[in-house]
């Protein structure tokens, strides 16, 4: 396997595969999203899954990360790496 | 006052939580309607406080503080939570404790919070909320090891079945001193380092089995699906502005029947002069034009609570997310925008669900394009004067015309916030990230105390305003009273008619006559006096929606195609009334956006029925 195919983004998930986030690209993010990230709970080694995918274009996705489901535009999404449980 | 007088003073406990833990469920529950909501000074957030009983006989005053995920805030709510909890809030009293409400199905996520409060040594006491539901998702949490490990009384409650509050009241009592406590300790929290410690605590203390979310997982398999989801959404929406407006219809009938009947009992107490006119037509006629309103916003506010707090607003932001950021605002903003089909006000209260600044004021702004229901009446006398009632294709021209006028405000909004955000609200939004709950029932309760509570700022905030501006309005149109040997409609020699004689030469390059520049004074009030008061120029007497007939005659002789059609452009933009403009003042806190919105929506109904005259005029209409 290449490292590519263990750390890929959340987005490339299908619907109902669960994974575990393995970095967080928080330097892409401003100061407060990222911490409003970590508060809504994406942290690394917590376990995720995209439950949906919104009509007209599959953006933004709903993301259970631990017991939560948050939304969130694919933007942000292609800065969460995750790699297989 | 029968209760005995009390030296001491009131301590003073917050509720302090993550959105969506239940914190105003367990409010409601605490205080019951012992509550009073008001407006933090300077801001634009909402202060709820009540009296709270402790077993102990002391009474404490509850603060149910803003919804918030940690200490470091995002939005004006979250800094009211934060200067509160650091007592740096102007006028309010230091916290003697602090309730960490906490969802027992996201421990989690919420414990962390608990962590964050607790390195505060403020006295702090955790409720662990929907604690039934976290059972009924076979979660079971080992509570006293968590007081132990947390070093803070745990109490299990229900808010919404009222479980748990007298334990959580005495946990409180115990943590509340007679002297107030120790300012609360300047920290600096590591949120990952909180994190990684709340999750550890849950592996202690927490043993899951099954499936969490289940029944929220199923129903979202619907509500979010990519075909379905929609099709919900609309029907959600569609049984909505059925119920605005057919259950309403009744009891606004009622409340027109009664203001008729008060003012024709007043006519036949008093003598005709300008007391009776005042009583009539300025106090009872400005009464009026709020109240018939109430039934249709009532029924629109309990529909948003109802989808608040089942958690369904956030799905309908989610499906429509793709589609609002295309004009530059987010999926928060799509239930306020429709709320403002039936009036602007709801929709701009409403707007406090949108936690940016800038896509809540861009929202604000462009609500009033919305047709609201105000502005049907003066569509619907135009439309019968002029568009012939003949059919095109399957379609009714008369109605096609009216759907091209929804549409033309929908798109004008959509256009604004377009610009908006490249201009007065540039600027970088807060990227999209909202917590989706999971679905709860309304609870009653809570659907009472929040409807009772939006009711009372509607009739207080635009109420006030609205009739204010009624009997200005009248006073306007009344004075000075017309010479006895008056050829012309009384309202021409007043100072409305003064004021719309002055404002013709304006008016005059995009087609509307004299008469219609008076009536857009006493419309100001609200849309749809516009249709009285071209009654009134016209000198017929008691027009309304009802028996406009003689008033469509007359127009149909007085007003060529070009000017009818200019007219109706122009209410498409029409500068709104004056309540919307006092809800934007006050939702704003500043008189710049307000002014700033009417001088925009002036300036695009002005361009707009120009526009449409001279193409209608070139066409030879």
């Amino acid at each position: 396997m290449t490292a590519s195919a263990l750390h890929r983004p959340i987005d490339s998930l299908a619907i109902g595969e669960v994974a575990l986030i393995s970095a967080i690209d928080r330097a892409g993010l401003a100061p407060e999203t990222a911490q409003r990230l970590c508060e809504l709970g994406f942290d690394e080694g917590v376990d995720v899954e995209i439950l949906h995918r919104a009509p007209f274009g599959g953006d933004p996705i709903a993301v259970r990360v631990g017991n939560m489901v948050v939304a969130l535009r694919r933007d942000m999404a292609s800065l969460i790496e995750v790699e297989a449980p | 006052m029968n209760a005995p007088v009390i030296l001491a003073r009131q301590p003073v406990v917050a509720l302090v939580g993550n959105p969506n833990a239940g914190k105003t469920s367990l409010f409601n529950a605490l205080t019951g309607s012992r509550q009073k909501v008001g407006n933090y000074p300077g801001v634009t957030v909402e202060r709820k406080a009540g009296r709270l009983a402790l077993p102990d006989g002391r009474s404490a005053e509850l603060i149910d503080l803003p919804g918030t995920y940690s200490l470091d805030p995002r939005s004006p709510d979250e800094a009211v939570t934060r200067d509160a909890i650091f007592g740096r809030l102007p006028g309010e009293a230091p916290l003697d404790a602090i309730v960490a409400v906490i969802d027992a199905t996201n421990l989690r996520n919420h414990l962390r919070f608990v962590l964050e409060l607790k390195a505060l040594d403020v006295p702090l006491v955790v409720a662990l909320n929907m604690s039934d539901l976290a059972a009924r998702d076979g979660i079971v949490i080992d509570v006293a090891r968590l007081a132990d490990l947390l070093g803070v009384p745990v109490v299990e409650t229900v808010a919404v079945r009222k479980r748990g509050l007298e334990a959580l009241g005495a946990a409180l009592a115990s943590r509340i001193g007679d002297a107030p406590p120790a300012p609360p300790r300047e920290r600096n929290a590591d949120i990952r380092a909180l994190q990684k410690q709340a999750r550890s605590l849950v592996a202690t203390v927490e043993t899951a089995s099954g499936a969490a979310r289940r029944w929220s997982q199923r129903i979202d398999a619907v509500a979010l699906h990519p075909a379905l989801g929609p099709l919900l959404l609309a029907a959600i929406l569609f049984f909505m502005f059925q119920a605005v407006f057919s259950w309403a219809e009744a009891p606004m009938g009622w409340i027109e029947d009664g203001i008729a009947f008060l003012q024709a009992e007043l006519a036949l107490r008093l003598p005709e002069g300008w007391l009776l006119s005042l009583l009539n037509d300025g106090v009872l006629a400005g009464v009026g034009a709020v109240v018939v309103f109430l039934p249709q916003i009532l029924i629109l506010f309990a529909f948003i609570i109802a989808l608040e707090q089942s958690g369904y607003m956030t799905r309908a932001a989610f499906l429509m997310d793709r589609l609002m950021a295309r004009v530059g605002l987010n999926g928060r903003a799509f239930i306020p925008l429709l709320s403002s089909f039936a009036c602007a006000i709801p929709g701009i209260m409403a707007t406090r669900t949108i936690d940016s600044p800038r896509d809540r004021l861009t929202t604000i702004l462009i609500a009033p394009l919305m047709t609201c229901s105000a502005r049907l009446p003066v569509y619907a006398v135009v439309i019968g004067a002029f568009i012939p009632a003949r059919d095109v294709g399957p379609f009714g021209l008369q109605g096609l015309v009216l759907f091209a006028l929804y549409f033309a405000g929908i798109l004008g909004a959509l256009v604004a916030a377009f610009a908006l955000r490249r201009t007065v609200t540039k600027g970088a939004a807060p990227p999209f990230l909202m917590e989706m709950p999971k679905y709860q029932l309304p609870a009653l309760r809570d659907m009472v105390l929040g409807l009772y509570g939006r009711a009372t700022a509607f009739l207080t905030r635009a109420g006030t305003i609205i009739m204010a501006s009624t009997i200005v309005l009248w006073a306007l149109a009344s004075w000075p009273q017309p010479p006895a040997d008056a050829t012309k409609p009384g309202i021409e020699y007043s100072l409305a008619g003064k004021i719309g004689s002055a404002l013709e030469p304006i008016f005059a390059p995009i087609g509307f006559n004299k008469e219609i520049a008076i009536a857009l004074v006493p419309g100001m009030a609200a849309r749809e006096v516009a249709v009285s008061a071209l009654g009134t120029v016209y000198a017929l007497q008691g027009v309304d929606e009802e028996n406009a007939e003689g008033l469509i005659q007359q127009l149909r002789a007085a007003w060529p195609l070009p000017t009818a059609l200019a007219f109706l452009a122009w209410f498409v933009f029409a500068p709104q009334c004056i309540s919307t403009l006092a809800i934007t003042r006050r939702e704003t806190a500043s008189w710049r956006w307000p002014i700033f919105m009417f001088t925009y929506l002036f300036v695009a109904a002005y361009v707009a029925a120009g526009i449409t005259y001279h193409v209608a005029v070139a066409f030879g209409l």
